[in-house]
C-alpha cells in the first residue's frame, strides 16, 4: 500500500514538475503575444478617442458584456468555438507551409450542406442525423480546400489567390442557394429549420453554447496529437519546414500539400457544420460575422499552436460577444472589433517590432 | 428575348477598359512590390482604403481631385506600414498583408457609420468628370470604345508606360530588380536595399490607393461597403499572368475587365440570378492561375533580407 502511494506520489509530483516546466516555458511565447493585444487595445482608443467615444467606457461594457454574467460567458464561448475550427484550419495548412486564407468559403459551404443534410432527412435517429450531416459538412469544406490543394500541387497556382476567390465562389453560392432553390418561405434569405434529431444539444441553456464546443476541444486535442505524433504530422510539417529537404527524404510535397489543404477545409467546414447544427439550426445568408479571418488572427495570436488557439479563441469569442453589448448600449461601430483584431495581426506579424518598442520605452525583458 | 447584340457591343468593351482600370494600377502596384521582394497580399485592403478615403474628402472638400491625392496618400501610408512590418522587422509578408485588409474593410466600415451613419453605402459626392479626347472620340468604334473616360484610366495608360520605362530602361529600375533578385549582391554594389525596398512598397500602395479611388470616384461616386470585392487579389493574378511586366499585366486586367463588364452586362439584363453571374471574374481568376503551369517564376526572392 505504501510503496503505490509512494509511486504515486512520486508520479504526482513529476506531472506537476513537467507542468511548471511547461508554464515556464510558455512565458516567453505568451509575453510578446499579450504585448501585442495591450497594443492593438491602445491603438483602437485612439481610434474611439478621434471618433468622439470614450474607450474606457467601451471598453467596460465589452469586459463586462463578454464576461459579466453567466449569459455573456456562455454567448462568449458560443462566439469562441466556430473560430476555434478556423484557426485550426487555418494552422494546419500553416504548418505545411500554405496559408489558407479562404476559410470563411470553406465554413460556409460546410455550414450550408450540413443544414441542406439536416432538413433532408427524416425520421432518422439522432445518433446517425448528427454525424452524417457533421460529416457532410466537413466533406464539403474539404472539397472547398481540395480544389485549390490540387492546382497547387498539380499547376502550381498560389493558394493564397484561389482560396480567397473560391471563398468569394462559396458566398455568392450559398447566397444563391438560400435566395433561390432552398429559401424558405418569407422575407429573409434561409433555410427551413433543420429536423430536430439533427440539431447539437444545447449544453449551456439559455445561451447558445452547444456541444460544437466539445467538438471544437477534441478537434484541437486530435490536430496536436496528428501533427506530433503521426507520420502525416510528420511529413506536413516537414514540407513546411523545408519542401527541398522533405523532398529529399522521400515525402512527397504534393500529396502533403494536397491532404494538409484537403483537412484544412475540412476543419472549417465542420466548424461551419457546427454551428448550424448547434447554434442557428438552419443557414441563414450573412450568418458569419467573419468567422474565417477570426481564425487565422486567432492562430497567430495563439503561437500557432492548438493550445495557444484554445487560449486566445476565447478572446476573440469574448471581442464578438462583448463587442455586441457595448454596440447595443452605447451604439459604436461594431466594426471597431475588426480594427481591434486587424491591429492584433498587424503587431503580431513582427515580433521584432514588439521588441523595438520595448527597447525604445526602456523596457528590458530577460529573453525576448 | 435577349439578342446577343444586347450582350457584346461598343458600350461592353467601353466599360471592360474602365473596370480593367483599378485591376490595372492594382497590378502595377503588385509588380513594383513584387520585383523589389515583397509580397503585398495587402493591395485589396490598400485599395478599398483609398477608395474609402477618396469619397470622405470629396465629402468633406467638394473636390474629387483632393479625394484622389488623398487616396493616392492614405495608400501610400500603408505601404510604408506593410514596409515596415515586412521590410524593417522582417515579419511574415502575407501576415501583413491579410492584417492590412482586415484593417480596411473594418475600418472603412467603422468610420463610414462615423460620417454617415450607414454601414453599406455613403452619400453620393462630387464624383470626377469624364473627358474626351478630342480627335481620336471622333473614330469610329474605337472613339466610341477609348475616346470619353475619366481621366484616371488615361493616367492608368500613362503610368504603365511610365513603369515600364522606370522598371526595365533606367539604372533605378536596375536597383529595384537587383534588390529583388540577390539583395546581398545589391547591398555589396552598394545599393541601398532597405530604401530601395521602402521605397517601391510606398509607390505600391499608392498606386493600389489610385484603383480604389477610381472605383469610388471614378466609378460609382460613392462609397460602399467591401467594394473592391476581392479586385486587389485578381489585380494580384493579373500581375502573375503578365509574368511580372507591365504590359502583360495590362492586358491581363483587360482580360479580367471584360469579365467584370461581362459580368454587369448580364447582370443587368436579369437572364441568371445576380449570384451566379458575380461568381464568373473569381471563376476566371482560378481558371486563369490554374491555366498557367510552371510558366509563373516569380521574379524576386522574397525572404526578408537581413543584413550581416
Amino acid at each position: 500500500m505504501t510503496e503505490q502511494k509512494k509511486k504515486l506520489n512520486l508520479q504526482v509530483g513529476r506531472l506537476f514538475r513537467r507542468f511548471l516546466s511547461e508554464l515556464k516555458a510558455a512565458v516567453p511565447k505568451i509575453v510578446p503575444q499579450a504585448i501585442a493585444i495591450a497594443l492593438a487595445f491602445v491603438v483602437g482608443a485612439v481610434t474611439l478617442i478621434l471618433t468622439g467615444y470614450s474607450p474606457l467606457e467601451a471598453y467596460a461594457a465589452m469586459l463586462t458584456g463578454a464576461f459579466g454574467d453567466t449569459f455573456g460567458i456562455g454567448q462568449t464561448f458560443t462566439q469562441a468555438t466556430p473560430i476555434i475550427f478556423t484557426a485550426l484550419a487555418f494552422l494546419f495548412a500553416y504548418k505545411c507551409g500554405l496559408f489558407n486564407i479562404g476559410a470563411e468559403g470553406q465554413f460556409l459551404f460546410g455550414a450550408f450542406v450540413a443544414a441542406v443534410i439536416g432538413i433532408s432527412f427524416s425520421g432518422l435517429p439522432s445518433f446517425l442525423h448528427v454525424p452524417l450531416a457533421l460529416l457532410a459538412g466537413a466533406l464539403a469544406g474539404g472539397m472547398w480546400g481540395f480544389i485549390p490543394a490540387v492546382l497547387k500541387a498539380r499547376l502550381g497556382a498560389h493558394e493564397v489567390i484561389t482560396t480567397m476567390m473560391l471563398s468569394y465562389v462559396a458566398l455568392y453560392v450559398t447566397s444563391y442557394m438560400v435566395n433561390y432553390p432552398f429559401k424558405a418561405p418569407g422575407w429573409v434569405a434561409q433555410t427551413v429549420p433543420i429536423a430536430p434529431s439533427a440539431e447539437l444539444p444545447r449544453i449551456l441553456p439559455p445561451t447558445q453554447l452547444s456541444a460544437s464546443i466539445l467538438i471544437a476541444f477534441l478537434l484541437a486535442g486530435l490536430t496536436r496529437y496528428t501533427l506530433c505524433r503521426t507520420t502525416i504530422g510528420y511529413e506536413v510539417r516537414a514540407i513546411g519546414l523545408s519542401p527541398s529537404v522533405a523532398e529529399s527524404g522521400g515525402i512527397s510535397i504534393r500529396k502533403g500539400i494536397i491532404l494538409a489543404l484537403t483537412i484544412s477545409g475540412a476543419m472549417a467546414g465542420l466548424g461551419g457544420a457546427g454551428e448550424v447544427l448547434g447554434v442557428h439550426y438552419r443557414f441563414i445568408e450573412g450568418f458569419s460575422p467573419g468567422y474565417g479571418w477570426d481564425g487565422l488572427a486567432v492562430a497567430l495570436v495563439g503561437g500557432l499552436n492548438p493550445a495557444g488557439i484554445l487560449l486566445a479563441s476565447v478572446l476573440f469569442g469574448a471581442l464578438r460577444s462583448g463587442g455586441m453589448t457595448m454596440t447595443r448600449t452605447m451604439h459604436i461601430p461594431l466594426d471597431i472589433v475588426s480594427i481591434l483584431q486587424a491591429l492584433v495581426i498587424l503587431f503580431v506579424a513582427a515580433p521584432k517590432l514588439i521588441k523595438y518598442l520595448l527597447k525604445k520605452g526602456g523596457v528590458k525583458w530577460w529573453n525576448l | 428575348m435577349v439578342e446577343l447584340v444586347d450582350v457584346i457591343n461598343v458600350g461592353l468593351f467601353a466599360a471592360t477598359l474602365r473596370m480593367a482600370t483599378p485591376i490595372a494600377y492594382g497590378s502595377l502596384g503588385g509588380i513594383f512590390s513584387e520585383r523589389v521582394g515583397v509580397v503585398n497580399i495587402g493591395l485589396e485592403g490598400m485599395m478599398l482604403t483609398g477608395a474609402f478615403t477618396g469619397v470622405a474628402v470629396s465629402f468633406f472638400s467638394g473636390s474629387p481631385w483632393l479625394g484622389v491625392v488623398a487616396a493616392v496618400l492614405i495608400g501610400g501610408l500603408l505601404g510604408l506600414l506593410h514596409g515596415a512590418i515586412t521590410v524593417k522587422f522582417a515579419g511574415d509578408q502575407v501576415v501583413s498583408g491579410t492584417g492590412i485588409n482586415i484593417f480596411a474593410l473594418g475600418f472603412t466600415a467603422y468610420m463610414s457609420q462615423v460620417f454617415w451613419g450607414s454601414r453599406g453605402a455613403s452619400e453620393s459626392v462630387q464624383g470626377l468628370p469624364v473627358i474626351s479626347i478630342p480627335f481620336l472620340k471622333d473614330i469610329p468604334i474605337i472613339g466610341d470604345i477609348i475616346g470619353t473616360h475619366t481621366p484616371l484610366v488615361y493616367i492608368m495608360i500613362i503610368i504603365t508606360v511610365i513603369s515600364y520605362i522606370v522598371l526595365f530602361k533606367t539604372p533605378l529600375g536596375l536597383r529595384i530588380r537587383a534588390v529583388g533578385e540577390r539583395p546581398d549582391a545589391a547591398d555589396t554594389a552598394g545599393i541601398n536595399v532597405f530604401k530601395t525596398k521602402y521605397l517601391c512598397v510606398v509607390i505600391s500602395g499608392m498606386l493600389a490607393g489610385l484603383g480604389g479611388v477610381f472605383l469610388s470616384l471614378g466609378h460609382l461616386s460613392l462609397f460602399a461597403w467591401g467594394m473592391t470585392g476581392g479586385r486587389g487579389f485578381i489585380a494580384l493574378a493579373a500581375m502573375i499572368f503578365g509574368k511580372w511586366m507591365p504590359f502583360g499585366a495590362f492586358g491581363a486586367s483587360l482580360m479580367f475587365g471584360f469579365a467584370d463588364a461581362l459580368q454587369m452586362r448580364l447582370q443587368a439584363l436579369g437572364l441568371l440570378p445576380p449570384q451566379i453571374i458575380l461568381t464568373i471574374p473569381y471563376v476566371l481568376t482560378v481558371a486563369v492561375l490554374a491555366g498557367i503551369v510552371g510558366r509563373a517564376v516569380p521574379p524576386s526572392n522574397y525572404k526578408p533580407y537581413v543584413k550581416e
